[in-house]
């Protein structure tokens, strides 16, 4: 048995690797995230000192003070009720909207496992997936100025802007969806030389439906945030409100707003939450 | 555990045998501090860990050393900063940082893996080595610490029996040189035997018998080992450990991630 | 419902929304692509990163304590049986901070920062900070709880102190998971810090607001596709960060 060595004549000395090895990959990422950081700070004109200043920490004082005291006027709180309809509205029709679209994009756009005519649909797939992609990286808010010079004021703008975002998101996510279900059943009726879209209809649509759901609720809970922000822009709802209110330093009526886009939120998110228990279970 | 009750010297060294599930980890974790006795009372040197203040407890806790069956290592770290995690207790919190970038000891850490025959591995990361390696680092974590009271959970399940017989007899050698206190939880019968002068024999969570190791005969093992005989002559590792565990990459990304 | 929300889509094609909707649209190609204007979209768009970087930046201040404090893998009263009662309230309202911070939309906290500190990146950064810190504080805490507790439990029971644990063992644990998503929350913070370009935080979606009220449509197609090319750049990095990670 080898009985270990204690000490040498003269202790060995070993070092460890450096630790800026220039051929290590995470090292050179490190390096330019804090250059990144350092430029961003610097490069910004960030007025700390007016932030904290006493003028600005009295102002602040004074709108949280004021935001304590909620508008309860019956009159007030009956505008809001159905300001909040309207923004509830908005999501809900947005989120439905952007189902269909999106289902009808995921389709072309998801890999499936069939060999006909395989140039034409790779080059289909190209082009739904770019509409996605392009759907999808214009924030909601962005979609909802534009919409503003097409369908002008009013809660229609931010219901077709939440869903054509909306149909970007859901539809990559129903893509991934149907190219990750089991192929069985659906190779099954497409060797009986069943057409795609009822392969599609009777095979895979049943087996992702769960998958789509859950992730339709999930997108419901971020567009009733959504929707209730764009009315700033004047999407109406209670976005309008609170830009409205604000602007005139109207904070009392400000907390009330911001109460009921937090209790609507949490409503959603609410029933979502059971919605998809229930689904799991 | 129920009517347990041990009287165990300064530096001593107790192994403590038995089938499984008779309460011998229990019984380590609680001479550790880590579960508090239901009844009874529980006592280290002159104090009651459990009437101490937070800071003494913690105190306390730095002069002993429980080493779990498991070895506690985080995968991406490097075995020297494993290792020298045994010094811990003893650092100040700055020089713990530093030492995360620049070892503080690396004399001590390959001293104490070379007892192991590991001193090759010194700068390695954790998740390159065999689940025997691994159990071999746990220990050699031991030795960089500077507990007199050493709380061993099975070091051996995972180590072939010559790597068996080098660590016990490093174990039981270190803590003669310090002058600690061991208590050992041993599943190999024999190693047991060879190595510890006193032996607790556990069952059901009662000691069964705390004998001078040459008192032990085969017929108390056997009626110790009763239905689980083939723990006894086996000498198995535990079932879970009988392959070196995977690490499982943190890979799951919650559904949120993807909804943007 | 329907009709709640005034969905009349006809009224996209009424002559007076229409036609001007068209030259709009009609403006759009070709995109402006003159040198000077380039150059300030440029300049842009290096805000609009650099808001989300200092945001996120601060929320990682606002997260790190807020997490670690309200996670019971380092509570040592925890560490033989259930948590004292003390720490458990702690914890609590904790878990109630961060929840109102992430709750409230960063429009709004921008709307509000904006009155009291007036134009300018400030207003979009602290927004940024305050919602991203309640997010990232909630997943982080979640990532430190759901993970292995093993190796900080050994270091806390033989006498390391709390933040020795943390950095010796929970730390390395679950660092892979913890920048993934930090990562990922920095490429959302880039969306953000575009929308609130809107409310006066400057970079790309102040220029996208001022172009869009200006009807020109050429400028606005250029920064459109400047956004979307961000944005596509920013998840090409991010995703290149979480494979070298996992």
């Amino acid at each position: 048995m080898k009985h270990a060595t204690v000490q040498a004549a003269n202790e060995t000395y070993r070092l460890p690797p450096p630790l800026f090895d220039a051929r290590c990959k995470a090292c050179w990422f490190v390096a330019g995230l804090l250059v990144l950081v350092i430029a961003s700070f610097y490069t910004l004109d960030l007025k700390w000192a007016q932030f904290f200043s006493s003028d600005a920490v009295t102002k602040m004082g004074k709108f949280v003070a004021e935001l304590f005291a909620p508008d309860v006027r019956p009159k007030f709180l009956n505008k809001l009720f159905f300001a909040a309809l309207e923004t509830l509205a908005m999501s809900a029709v947005g989120t439905l909207l952007a189902v269909a679209l999106g289902l009808v994009l995921a389709l072309p756009a998801s890999r499936t496992q069939s060999g006909d005519a395989a140039k034409v649909r790779s080059a289909l797939r190209l082009a739904t997936r770019l509409i996605l992609n392009a759907l999808r990286s214009i924030p909601e808010l962005v979609w909802a100025t534009m919409l503003l010079i097409c369908a002008g004021l009013g809660p229609l703008a931010g219901t077709l802007a939440l869903a054509l975002h909306t149909a970007g998101v859901l539809g990559r996510l129903f893509a991934e969806a149907i190219e990750n279900a089991p192929p069985d059943s659906a190779a099954a009726l497409r060797v009986r030389g069943v057409g795609r879209v009822t392969v599609f209809l009777y095979a895979t649509l049943p087996q992702v439906l769960p998958q789509l759901l859950s992730y339709t609720l999930y997108r419901w809970e971020n567009n009733i945030r959504a929707a209730a922000v764009l009315g700033v822009v004047g999407a109406g709802g209670l976005g309008q409100m609170l830009s409205y209110h604000m602007s005139l330093f109207q904070m009392s009526e400000t907390s009330s707003i911001l109460i009921a886009m937090l209790i609507l939120v949490a409503l959603v998110d609410a029933v979502s939450f059971f919605a998809r228990r229930k689904m799991a279970s | 555990m129920r009517n347990v009750s041990l009287h165990i010297a300064n530096g001593e060294q107790v192994a403590i045998i038995g089938p499984s599930g008779a309460g011998k980890t229990t019984l380590l974790h609680t001479l550790a501090c880590a579960l508090q006795p239901s009844a009874g009372g529980l006592q280290l040197g002159d104090v009651n860990p459990w009437r101490l203040t937070a800071k003494q407890l913690k105190t306390l806790r730095g002069q002993l050393f429980l080493a779990p069956q498991v070895p506690p290592l985080p995968p991406r770290q490097r075995v020297v900063t494993a290792v020298l995690a045994g010094l811990l207790p003893h650092q100040s919190f700055w020089a713990s940082i530093k030492s995360l970038f620049y070892p503080s000891n690396i004399a001590l850490a390959d001293a104490a893996l070379t007892r192991f025959d590991l001193s090759e591995k010194l700068f390695d990361r954790v998740d390159r080595l065999s689940g025997g390696e691994r159990q071999r680092v746990g220990l050699a974590r031991i030795l960089a610490s500077k507990a007199s009271l050493l709380l061993v959970d099975e070091p051996l399940s995972a180590l072939d029996p010559a790597r068996a017989e080098q660590a016990i007899k490093t174990i039981t050698g270190f803590a003669h040189e310090r002058g600690a206190t061991l208590v050992c939880t041993l599943h190999h019968v024999e190693m047991a035997l060879k190595n510890f002068p006193r032996i607790v024999g556990m069952r059901d969570g009662e000691v069964v018998f705390d004998l001078v190791a040459a008192d032990v005969t085969p017929q108390r093992l056997h009626d110790l080992y009763a239905q689980h005989l083939d723990e006894l002559t086996q000498a198995a590792p535990l079932a879970e450990f009988a392959q070196p565990e995977p690490f499982k990459s943190a890979s799951c990304v919650p559904p949120a991630m993807h909804l943007r | 419902m329907l009709v709640n929300s005034e969905f009349k889509p006809w009224v996209i094609f009424e002559a007076g929304n229409f036609k001007p909707a068209m030259n709009f649209l009609g403006d759009f190609f070709p995109p402006k692509t003159t040198p000077d204007f380039l150059i300030e979209v440029a300049a842009a768009t290096w805000r609009t990163v650099a808001i989300a970087t200092a945001g996120i930046t601060l929320a990682l201040l606002l997260a790190v304590p807020l997490a670690l404090l309200s996670v019971q893998a380092l509570s040592i009263s925890a560490l033989a049986g259930r948590m004292g009662l003390l720490p458990r309230i702690v914890r609590q309202i904790l878990r109630w901070i961060m929840i109102i911070l992430r709750s409230i939309p960063e429009l709004i906290w921008a709307l509000i920062f904006v009155r009291v500190v007036g134009l300018g990146p400030t207003s979009g950064v602290i927004a940024i900070a305050l919602t991203y810190g309640g997010m990232l504080g909630k997943v982080y805490a979640e990532i430190l709880e759901s993970g292995e507790a093993h190796t900080t439990n050994a270091l806390l029971r033989n006498g390391s102190s709390r933040l020795q644990a943390l950095f010796y063992g929970l730390l390395p644990q679950n660092a892979a998971e913890l920048t993934s998503y930090t990562v990922y929350r920095w490429e959302c913070a880039i969306r953000s810090s575009a929308v609130l370009g809107f409310v006066g935080a400057g970079g790309l979606g102040q220029m996208l607001d001022s172009s869009m009220k200006a009807f020109n449509g050429a400028e606005v197609a250029t920064m459109l596709l400047v956004f979307m090319g961000l944005v596509w750049f920013a998840d090409w990095v991010s995703a290149l960060l979480r494979k070298a990670l996992g």
